[in-house]
């Protein structure tokens, strides 16, 4: 503990007002100004995707996309497109004819988002309104294996779009398959807890925020839906910018993770503070800024909420594998220096 | 149907779909209450006040605090602040300094000129209180503010009590106790000084009072026997410090011994250093661990230069020097002796070895129980006699100021209660708001703000204040430290974090609602709730 006045002869012992130390990290803060709060703080907030969807409860895509989109809206004064890739986000906020979506909104196809964005973008421009902004959006599935090939064009040919993927690690909506996101050692339907190698083999998938960071874009980045500010600061900055960007925001599957409604934000918390998905930002190929571990936890912490991995923690002993994925976190940290050598906090 | 082409249905909207059937329990906002109100022998609403305070709203806060507590500059300078020791921020940095915003605000007060006002009309009811302590202070304070008329009668000629005649000037500025006890008797309360009750019966008879506080306090030193020689020069720590507010300061000499291990030993030595003693030892029968008095209050007695002697016991007094015994304690914890003596230089030796209470006053009261020296009192601080209640030193407590004051406030409400031929009955407490409640992620780092002492030098030489006051910037920051224990602070979390866009945020000051037609009962808004002003409740089905 410092102690920053008791030296001080009286009238220097005056402490700067370095923090409001009640509701700093949270949503809201009634002392301070309304600009300074979260766009979800406000009781104007567009509520992009509104009550009524079909989402099961603590589902964090639902929660993600909300985050995202009624920043962007914010950001684009509700000048703002959507198209969807299939996937849960699809399907559980628009059983046609219902909708949750409280803006234009288009679906096509399971893996043509980021085609479909490019040409409504292209459309914009004919018409001359360039002031009306695209996002695609889809899961995981969606993004990094079936709609790969439309979205690394987009890329590639600096589309004026934002594409948002919202990873749940799997195919949630059909059954929680595995897909190119889901972790090693996890379970899914695809991946079994049997057999030599329990679950999600090790040395698979792929990281996209790292391959659009090799298409050399104007804007990636990572985020959570445990940090809000973060997420907003993100999207906000993303709609500031014109090309092609793309943002992976974890969301947590209570149904597909094993774990219970309530911890969807605490299990995407975790998710950053053990390491295993690292929050950074790239503008142009070079990444610029991370978002550094504020309570440092072993990876245990993170798997011991979820049973797609209770395999691993099972009969009171630890699997090695848990070794292996704690070496991963701690690849991450050292790759995007996650920890401060001083230990000081974000 | 007149529909594009492949159109066949309407568009709708998902606000058809009430997904709160799927529900099987409901976030509640609720009210916990916060280890530091828990913690309060005053049952101030900590808490609640500092809500006001770290807006910036000190008036509010000064307001909401003397609801509970008339006397807060005093309570900021002595007590023992229990609430900090219960504060939920300890396990997080370090406790807010409850005590340092509690201070800040009482100064204000008096700065301000900010005055009480009655709560109720007149009752036209008439209440004695014996004493102008902190208990009947307390009492006379909150009786007022109910609507009766109070008339404090006090042996001594200046009111406050112990925080007068036995608290040191260096922790309490007499300026400060005269200020609080004037925005009492500015409120209708009337103190007669220099009036020694002698029977209780008479003067509730005589003055026609409905009902009687007592709250004479205990101001009797206990005595040891210890062989002395005639030119042995023996005082006792009550005589000592009362003293010291009068005109003829105690004759201490040069190297004074204090006997006991309580705080008021620790008040005695202080002071007799202040008054230029050379050495001032204060000699102990146990150990620094078994001491009973605050180890807060030892450090700055070390610091000024008072020096221990542990585990040793006087056995003889001579003018000039006294002998000990040395202690060893068993394995009990008791001291027991040694057979090994000691001969120490000492022109004085000052008893501080506890106070009894003069009862005196209760002779001939029927039904009135007395044991081990100390009133007999009800729950509801009543004692066996009807209509006389009593509290503070002399019934059976912790005898510190808060707890008096406390004491003061509780025998307030069973006295209005009972003048209405009421029973008073207080809320049912709520839970408390315990560190697992809470969601601390959300709490930024914040350590904690110390209050400057004042050097060592000008504290051995003069009865300066030791403990100085934070300024506003330091206080606000201090008061925003709190985590809200229990209590929704409207950081719009809840608001936020709901998938199902399920809570209605009502505006400033006017909190949440659950929208259940849509609540999905998947609990993220109590689970990320900062301070725990959330429950799930299992709904009926």
């Amino acid at each position: 503990m410092t102690n920053h006045t008791a030296t001080l002869p009286p009238g220097e012992a005056v402490q700067k007002l370095k923090y409001y130390q009640k509701g700093t990290f949270t949503v809201g803060n009634r002392l301070v100004t309304e600009a300074e709060r979260t766009v979800q703080a406000s009781r104007d907030r567009s509520n992009a995707l509104t009550c009524g969807h079909r989402a099961c409860q603590g589902c964090g895509e639902a929660l993600g996309a909300r985050y995202a989109i009624d920043a962007a809206m914010r950001a684009t004064n509700n000048n703002l497109i959507a198209v969807n890739a299939t996937g849960c986000l699809e399907v559980f906020t628009t059983p046609y004819p219902e909708t949750s979506w409280q803006l234009p909104w288009l679906h096509s196809l399971f893996g043509n988002a980021a085609a479909v964005a490019t040409g409504v973008a292209a459309a914009m421009r004919v018409k001359k309104r360039s002031n009306v902004r695209v996002i695609a959006q889809g899961g995981d599935g969606g993004t990094t294996d079936i709609g790969f090939q439309c979205l690394s064009g987009m890329f590639e040919r600096n589309d004026d779009v934002l594409y948002i993927c919202y990873d749940n690690e799997g195919y949630m909506n059909t059954g929680v398959q595995r897909s190119s996101a889901t972790p090693p050692t996890a379970r899914t339907a695809t991946t079994p807890a049997v057999g030599p190698e329990p679950g999600n083999v090790f040395g698979t998938g792929k990281s996209v925020p790292k391959i659009a960071v090799a298409h050399n874009i104007p804007y990636v980045a990572t985020a959570t839906v445990a940090d809000l500010h973060d997420l907003e600061r993100k999207v906000t900055k993303a709609m500031s910018i014109h090309g092609a960007r793309y943002i992976q925001i974890n969301v947590p599957c209570p149904l597909g993770w094993g774990a219970a409604s309530h911890d969807t934000i605490r299990i995407a918390r975790l998710s950053v503070e053990c390491g295993i998905y690292p929050i950074f930002e790239a503008e142009h190929g070079k990444v610029t800024h991370v978002r550094k571990i504020r309570r440092q936890v072993p990876v245990t912490e993170y798997l011991k909420l979820q049973r797609r991995f209770a395999h691993l923690l099972k009969g009171g002993h630890e699997d090695p594998r848990v070794a292996r994925l704690q070496a991963l976190c701690d690849s991450n940290i050292a790759e995007y220096g996650l920890v401060d050598a001083a230990g000081e906090d974000a | 149907m007149d529909h594009p082409f492949a159109i066949t249905l309407d568009v709708g909207t998902s606000l058809i779909n009430h997904t709160g059937s799927w529900r099987t329990s409901r976030p509640e906002y609720v009210h916990r209450l916060p280890p530091c109100n828990h913690a309060c022998p005053a049952g101030e609403d900590i808490q609640g006040w500092l809500a006001h305070a770290e807006g910036g709203n000190y008036e509010a806060a000064w307001r909401k605090l003397t609801e509970n507590n008339p006397l807060p500059a005093v309570m900021g300078r002595v007590c023992y602040h229990p609430c900090e020791g219960a504060c939920n921020r300890g396990a997080l940095d370090s406790s807010v300094g409850i005590n340092s915003v509690e201070r800040f605000l009482g100064d204000l007060a008096i700065k301000n000129g900010w005055s009480f006002q009655a709560t109720a009309p007149s009752s036209g009811k008439k209440v004695l209180v014996v004493g102008a302590g902190p208990s009947g202070l307390s009492a006379a304070y909150h009786l007022a503010r109910l609507g009766h008329s109070v008339t404090i009668k006090e042996a001594g000629p200046l009111p406050g009590g112990m925080m007068r005649f036995g608290i040191p000037k260096y922790r309490l500025p007499r300026d400060v106790l005269d200020a609080e006890v004037k925005r009492i008797t500015d409120l209708g309360v009337t103190i007669e000084y220099n009036v020694k009750i002698a029977n209780i019966g008479h003067a509730m008879t005589e003055g026609g009072f409905d009902a009687a506080f007592l709250a004479v306090g205990a101001h009797i030193a206990k005595r040891a026997y210890i062989p002395a020689g005639e030119a042995a020069r023996i005082l006792d720590a009550v005589q000592v410090l009362r003293s010291m507010e009068g005109e003829d300061k105690p004759l201490l000499g040069r190297r004074v011994v204090v006997y006991g291990g309580g705080n008021t030993a620790l008040d005695v030595a202080r002071t007799a250093k202040r008054l230029g003693a050379e050495e001032a030892v204060i000699v102990y029968r146990r150990t620094r661990e078994k001491m009973p008095a605050h180890d807060f209050e030892l450090e700055e007695a070390l610091e000024e230069g008072v020096m221990m002697k542990w585990l040793s016991t006087i056995k003889n007094v001579e003018a000039g020097s006294i002998t000990v015994e040395k202690m060893q304690l068993d394995d009990k914890g008791f001291p027991q002796p040694t057979g090994e003596f000691e001969t120490l230089q000492a022109d004085s030796v000052v008893l501080a070895l506890g106070q009894d209470v003069d009862l005196s006053l209760l002779q001939g009261v029927p039904g009135l129980e007395v044991k081990d020296g100390v009133v007999q009192v009800g729950p509801n601080m009543m004692t066996g006699a009807p209509g006389i209640f009593a509290g503070g030193d002399m019934v059976p407590s912790e005898r510190t100021v808060t707890v008096a004051v406390g004491h003061g406030k509780k025998a307030a409400r069973h006295i209005d209660a009972w003048l209405g031929g009421e029973t008073y009955q207080p809320a049912p407490p709520h839970e408390v708001a315990t560190a697992d409640k809470l969601n601390t992620w959300y709490y930024g780092e914040a350590p904690k703000t110390l209050r400057p002492l004042l050097e060592t030098a000008r504290r051995t030489s003069t009865f300066e204040e030791v403990v100085k006051g934070l300024d506003e910037s330091n206080a606000l920051y201090e008061a925003r430290r709190c985590l809200s224990c229990g209590n929704c602070f409207e950081c719009d979390n809840c608001y936020g974090v709901c998938p199902d866009n399920a809570i209605i945020k009502l505006g400033p000051g006017l909190g949440f609602q659950i929208n259940l037609d849509y609540c999905k009962g998947c609990g993220i808004c109590a689970q990320e709730c900062p301070c725990g002003a959330i429950g799930m409740v299992p709904e009926a089905i």
